[in-house]
């Protein structure tokens, strides 16, 4: 099914799209989109979602399932608090993508904005991913519980930045970030260090990127043929010794 | 170095004569305060938290709890708590927690204010032969109405806001799972199902045993964001987006690895034995506008059927604060006075930070009617509700509703101990402890919760009829019926109340 969305306020899209998938619609195509916020928020099951254009803030927010894929770019809050589902973004994605993201996949060609994976959690087979093809903004896995993430720097648009901004993984507890190259230890903000990557770590990487090359096209072997950093945290407890009592 | 540690706060007496040696206080003890010593009952006073398990387990009344004979010097500045945190802190180094709510500051305002009633002039109403209402709705109101008549029967054009339907006044806190057990979360959920009113699921998800009730439970959202997920948010009967709480305004929450058991860590979706850490911001939220997206983004998630609550602690700036939280599209807002309760804080922000309820919901509901959007959001007000008296006079200055935590729990058996943090709670509430949580039985306990309820409400309306008034919307914002007692002519101009006698 097809819907323009123009000029619509995302109220009415969105209650379009509801309304769609209560009827059975699997297969939604969404043109002309024009910043509209919210579009597949909560949603769930098996559901494919193509938007053409720039969808608003919180895209695919809550979201439980459906993939998602925007030919363009996304603005901020990609994937907020999504349980699982997968959003494929061609162009660049902005601030906050995957905050508190507890499931599900997030693979982006471009760049990526400030604070992205804050707060991400793992529980139990629910490992959310993040895949950035560009450089990532500060703060990037701030408090970070959980899931994966992985910057390759590659398709840099602004091509003299650093493929990381500062204070990375700052008040990490869980999980791992991987990057494509070296990671400068300036770069890293407390709670979290560098780590060299190990053969389970290089398994985990592969399986991540073979799936986003083969969504974007883009060749695996080139790709692989690089050094990995790991960035984890020093402890799963980091406030541990923060409190007393009497 | 040798160093004086500070005298107990208690000192446990046994009666020797009585005691028949039956060790029933030894394991009831959750603290460590009592062991088996030479054939008797030793007691550790350092360990007692005058919690009242052995005193009330004990079959022969041999056990005494008492203030520490045991003296320091007094000083008037330097009190023995002052040295005390002293001492802690010099030898730890770390933040000091606290339990409860505010130690430091003692005036209640809601004590210094009367409440009025008829004589005479105009009459009073029996509760038990008139029918007084304490029906309460929780949500945006219309400006206006618009009823078109068809025929005999009138019909509504008016598109109205989701909205709470309470069958009194009174909601019980948002206290989180981890914080406290599963048969506590239970009992409050089963109390607000038998008196018609609501319980929160606090942040920390919702355990799978709470669903059956969850028509019946306000589910939060908070900055950690735990246990958030399409089925949460489709099964309560509101949602509430907490920025703040008045135990620890403007700081987040750490719940130690060591609680997270796991069914604490099922239902806040994170691995055994990992902090779970709440930022003290939302990182989505940085300004009133981010605010108005999470709140639209939540009734986008839950189709325009639920009404979204905004939870913030009583700060300086309150009323402003409150007007942006309305524009921002909040059905309604809890604010949550410097005296209100926690399962754990730093002692400092505790006792130091937020202003008192009275004051921040007078401001509030003035500054909301001045711009004329009064009627776009509830006011619920909470932070030390301890009795029907106090949910009267909040009403009266302007609360539509207001939400009780401590005095619910003390209705489970909480004896306000002030040692939550600990997770030893003897009474089975803030504890997560197999053997302690099975001391307390969710239905007998709904049934304590229920029955306070049922009595505030019926004092409620006792209240109601001495006023003459025979529905509560009546009492809302009526600061007319209140009179000022003993305080200055500052607050009672925040509070727009007449000081007695005017
Ligand atoms: S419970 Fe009472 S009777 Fe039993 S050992 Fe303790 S003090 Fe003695
Ligand atoms: S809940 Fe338990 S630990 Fe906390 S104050 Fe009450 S009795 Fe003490």
């Amino acid at each position: 099914m097809r819907i323009v969305a123009n000029y619509k306020h995302y109220k009415e899209l969105n209650e379009e799209i509801f309304q769609a998938v209560q009827a059975g619609v699997a297969e939604l195509t969404l043109e002309d989109v024009n910043g509209q916020r919210f579009i597949a928020d909560c949603l769930k099951g098996k559901l494919n979602i193509d938007i053409y254009g720039t969808p608003g803030n919180d895209l695919g927010m809550f979201m439980d399932g459906p993939t998602v894929t925007v030919f363009g770019n996304a603005q901020d809050g990609v994937g907020n608090t999504m349980s699982s589902g997968k959003i494929i973004i061609h162009g660049d994605g902005r601030d906050i993508l995957g905050h508190s993201m507890r499931g599900g996949k997030i693979f982006v060609r471009g760049d990526v904005g400030y604070r992205v994976g804050i707060h991400m959690k793992t529980y139990k087979s629910n490992v959310p991913i993040i895949v950035a093809g560009g450089r990532a903004g500060d703060f990037l896995g701030e408090y970070m519980a959980g899931g994966i993430i992985i910057v390759l720097g590659i398709h840099n648009r602004a091509k003299k930045a650093e493929i990381l901004g500062d204070w990375v993984a700052t008040g990490q507890h869980g999980g791992a970030i991987y990057v494509r190259g070296d990671v400068d230890e300036s770069k890293l903000g407390n709670g979290a260090s560098q780590f060299r990557v190990t053969a389970d770590d290089e398994i985990t990487i592969k399986k991540v990127l073979k799936e986003y090359c083969q969504v974007f096209g883009l060749d695996l072997e080139g790709l692989l043929d690089a050094e990995f950093t790991k960035i984890a945290p020093l402890s799963h407890r980091p406030y541990a010794a923060l409190y007393t009592c009497e | 170095m040798e160093m004086y540690s500070s005298v107990p706060e208690f000192r446990v007496d046994i009666d020797r004569q009585a005691c028949r040696l039956c060790k029933r206080c030894i394991e009831n003890c959750s603290f460590g305060a009592l062991e088996w010593r030479d054939n008797k009952v030793k007691a550790f006073n350092d360990r007692c938290v005058a919690c009242q398990r052995c005193v009330s387990m004990c079959p022969e009344d041999a056990i005494a709890l008492r203030r520490t004979p045991s003296v320091m010097s007094a000083h008037p500045i330097w009190t023995e708590n002052a040295r005390r945190d002293v001492f802690t802190q010099s030898r730890t180094g770390a933040i000091l927690l606290a339990s409860t709510g505010n130690e430091l500051h003692e005036q209640v305002i809601f004590d210094n204010l009367l409440l009025d009633a008829c004589q005479v002039t105009n009459p009073a109403i029996d509760p038990l032969r008139e029918p007084i209402e304490l029906r309460t709705y929780i949500g945006r109101k219309p400006r206006f109405v618009e009823l078109e008549e068809l025929g005999d029967s009138l019909r509504l054009n008016t598109k109205l806001s989701p909205a709470l339907k309470l069958e009194i006044p009174i909601m019980i806190a948002q206290m989180s799972y981890g914080a406290i057990s599963v048969e506590a979360h239970e009992a409050l959920a089963r109390a607000a199902v038998m008196r018609g009113t609501t319980m929160g699921s606090g942040e920390g998800g919702l355990h799978k045993k709470l669903y059956p009730y969850a028509d019946h439970i306000i589910v939060q959202v908070a900055s950690g964001r735990f246990g958030v997920h399409p089925a949460y948010l489709e099964a309560g009967a509101a949602v509430e987006i907490k920025i703040g709480q008045g135990a620890k305004p403007g700081i987040g929450g750490h719940l130690p690895g060591t609680k997270i058991t796991d069914e604490i860590s099922e239902t806040r979706m994170i691995p055994i034995g990992a902090d779970a850490i709440s930022p003290a911001p939302h990182h989505d939220i940085y300004s009133i506008e981010d605010l108005a997206q999470l709140v639209n983004a939540l009734k986008e998630a839950t189709r325009y059927k639920k009404p979204v609550l905004v939870k913030i602690a009583a700060v300086h700036n309150v009323a402003a604060i409150c007007s942006g939280i309305c524009r921002a599209g909040a059905d309604a807002i809890v604010i949550d006075g410097f005296r209100a309760g926690t399962g754990a804080t730093p002692k400092v922000i505790r006792d130091n930070v937020g202003i008192p309820v009275e004051l921040a919901l007078a401001s509030v509901d003035q500054r909301l009617r001045e711009e004329g959007i009064r009627n776009e959001t509830s006011i619920i007000a909470s932070g030390t509700i301890r009795n029907s008296g106090d949910v009267a006079k909040a009403i009266a200055l302007g609360a539509d509703a207001v939400k009780i935590g401590t005095a619910a729990l003390i209705a489970l058996g909480c004896t306000v101990c002030k040692r939550c943090y600990t997770g030893k709670c003897a009474w089975g509430i803030a504890t997560q402890d197999p053997e302690l949580r099975s001391r307390l039985d969710p239905v007998e306990g709904a049934q304590r919760v229920s029955n306070l309820l049922l009595a505030w409400s019926i004092e409620l309306k006792e209240i109601l009829g001495a006023a003459g008034i025979n529905s509560i919307e009546s009492l809302r914002g009526n600061r007319d019926r209140l009179r000022g007692y003993g305080l200055d002519h500052t607050t009672l101009e925040i509070l727009g109340v007449q000081p007695a006698g005017s």
